[in-house]
């Protein structure tokens, strides 16, 4: 068996290139901010793989996150650059808001800088600015870390531009592994096989995944470093391994066993050592997700007849019932903030992502569709990311916390599904 | 009967005990596609290039086998599949006659071994559905070795929804999907 596994591994991630995720804006905000992202002095001998400019990439994330308007900018001659004295009154009247202008130099060392600033139209002040220096590699990597400067200066809140996403891609009887950046590019396989891959789960730091993989016939889970294309096995026991869960720090997994009986909840090291059993009761426990202080496991049961989300304590205690409402509660994910669960709840049939403010109760349904699965926050919180089925294919969607802002990413002749956002700072 | 499960869940632990250690995946045949990344220039804010690396596991597929009374469509050993409602895993009366053969079968090849597969429909979460798949092979599981099967010869795994028999997202391929599957070497 070992010999025929070593034969699967063959060569790596090769076939990354062919298909992107494409991302449609399909909701937004009602109020949205009007922008305007002045194209960087010169910024066309820069361009990313795919001939963007930076404004161009700052100007269309800001756009997906549904928060903001880009402008229209025609041809300005000079082209007003962040050295440049700005004419508030002539912003204004293009209905901007805000206001980003930069330059591109390149340097003696064959790399450039970029500069930008950020100004506020309205109070005719500038907010701030920054200088980058990169390689031609870099130019979306440092567009991403422009949008989340202007982002959080705007709206007081981390931006998720450069932070990274998991998902599997099913392509017939392949399945794919996938890390994209959160505008779908640079998608980069990290494992391709020919059984069903699940449950990818980011380490804190942004470094590992963990997932399950079906490709010994039954579930196991491994967790990977990004950069490595080594697979380590966490948990491999009679029955089937799944559900891996990280804690706040990085130093445990909670995940599920079935090797006693039925699912339960374990804690184990990243690799594989000081395993422990969490829950202890004759159903089904699973689905495993530590609160952000790392004192609570929330998990779905169903202890009480029908599958429920509820949460136990780390140092011990009862296990707590959070969910009453409807027969199906499953997949609780707890907010970056920890004040509010979103989960799968089955409503008339129709299974939707389900946002549960933990302190009220007050839960709110975020989508319109029928097949929702494995909802994901943004390390900020502001975005939900899903997977659902639109006209028999699998897609992710991203929707706002308030259910307002609405995208879709597809990838061209596969199903999208089991998307997991990463953390910040990766 | 409680003494008898007791027995069976100590054979079971017994079982565990002896599982051995987890081993990590022999290195071979991969590739370091780690690109030559830049690093953050000195002075000012740097960009880091966030290299990806990965590993190919599709390739080819074990060759099947069969052996003939459990393919004989005339012979109740042809049977192999449970089905179920949904979100249940309790097994209806109409499949005991086909897990009576499949566990007398066992009984009297003392040498052969069987793999049970649970699957469930594609609705709800794809975790909860492989707790439910495992439920659904282990209750297979737990019938077969009451009726005489040993507990080494017999493995109850959970596929979820992952490996769906029919692919549609209709009431009909959902009900077909909702099964547990008896499996015989080579045929898994």
């Amino acid at each position: 068996m070992r010999n025929l596994l070593a034969a699967f591994l063959v060569l790596g991630a090769a076939c990354s290139a062919h298909a992107q995720l494409s991302i449609e804006i399909t909701g937004a905000g009602a109020q949205r901010i009007p922008v305007a992202v002045a194209p960087l002095a010169g910024e066309g001998a820069l361009l990313d793989g795919s001939n963007a400019t930076i404004s161009a990439i700052v100007r269309a994330d800001l756009e997906r996150s549904g928060l903001f308007r880009g402008l229209e900018i025609p041809r300005l001659v000079p082209q007003p650059s962040e050295a440049s004295s700005v004419n508030y009154a002539e912003w204004r009247s293009r209905l901007a808001d805000a206001l980003v202008l930069g330059s591109v130099a390149a340097r003696p060392d064959g790399r450039f800088e970029v500069r930008f600033r950020l100004y506020d139209v309205l109070k005719q002040s500038a907010l701030g600015g920054v200088a980058y220096t990169l390689t031609r590699d870099q130019v979306r990597a440092t567009a991403h870390r422009i949008s989340d400067y202007v982002y959080e200066k705007l709206t007081g809140e981390k931006g998720v531009f450069s932070t990274r996403i998991a998902y599997v891609v099913k392509r017939g009887e392949r399945y794919e592994l996938q890390v994209a950046d959160a505008d779908g590019a640079n998608e980069q396989a990290m494992l391709v096989s020919g059984e069903p891959i699940i449950s990818p789960a980011w380490s804190p730091d942004g470094r590992r995944l963990a997932y399950v993989s079906f490709q010994n016939k039954k579930p196991i889970v491994y967790v990977q470093d990004i950069e490595v294309p080594k697979q380590q096995i966490v948990a491999n026991f009679k029955g089937s391994n799944s559900a891996p869960a990280w804690s706040p720090d990085g130093k445990r997994l909670a995940l599920a066993l079935t090797r006693d009986g039925t699912s339960q909840i374990y804690l184990v090291n990243p690799d594989g050592s000081n395993l422990q059993r969490f829950t202890r009761t004759s159903g089904i426990d699973t689905e495993p997700f530590f609160s952000p202080d790392g004192e609570w496991i929330y998990f779905t049961s169903d202890r009480g007849g029908s599958p429920q989300i509820y949460r136990m304590a780390l140092r011990g205690g009862d296990a707590q019932r959070v969910t009453f409402e409807g027969g199906y509660n499953v997949s609780p994910r707890v907010s970056p903030d920890g004040k509010s669960l979103a989960y799968i709840a089955r409503n008339s049939g129709r299974f939707q992502v389900t946002l549960l403010e933990l302190a009220t109760r007050q839960a709110q349904v975020l989508t319109d569709s029928d097949l929702d699965e494995s909802p994901s926050f943004a390390p900020n919180g502001r975005q939900i990311l899903l997977a659902t089925i639109v006209a028999g294919r699998g897609v992710l969607t991203a929707v706002s916390a308030d259910g307002r802002v609405k995208q879709r990413l597809t990838v061209a002749a596969g199903d999208v599904r089991e998307p997991a956002w990463g953390p910040l700072n990766q | 009967m409680r003494i008898l499960c007791t027995i069976l869940i100590a054979s079971a632990l017994a079982a565990c005990a002896t599982t051995q250690a987890p081993e990590t995946q022999p290195p071979a045949g991969v590739e370091d596609r780690t690109p030559g990344a830049a690093r953050p220039a000195p002075g000012t804010q740097g960009v880091p290039a966030r290299p990806v690396t990965g590993v190919d596991l599709s390739g080819g597929k074990p060759a099947a086998a069969g052996a003939d009374p459990l393919r004989d469509p005339a012979n109740i050993l042809s049977r192999r599949s449970v089905y179920y409602d949904f979100d249940k895993y309790d097994i209806r009366d109409e499949y005991k006659p086909a897990i009576e053969a499949h566990a007398k079968y066992l009984r009297e090849h003392s040498s052969i071994k069987m793999l049970i597969q649970g699957n469930t429909d594609e609705r709800g979460s794809r975790e909860y559905n492989i707790a439910l798949g495992q439920r659904r092979s282990e209750g297979v599981k737990r019938m077969l070795l009451l009726l005489g099967a040993r507990e080494e010869q017999v493995e109850a795994v959970s596929l979820g929804e992952e490996k769906p028999k029919e692919t549609g997202h209709t009431e009909e391929a959902w009900t077909r999907n909702r099964r547990s599957d008896m499996l015989y070497p080579g045929e898994y």
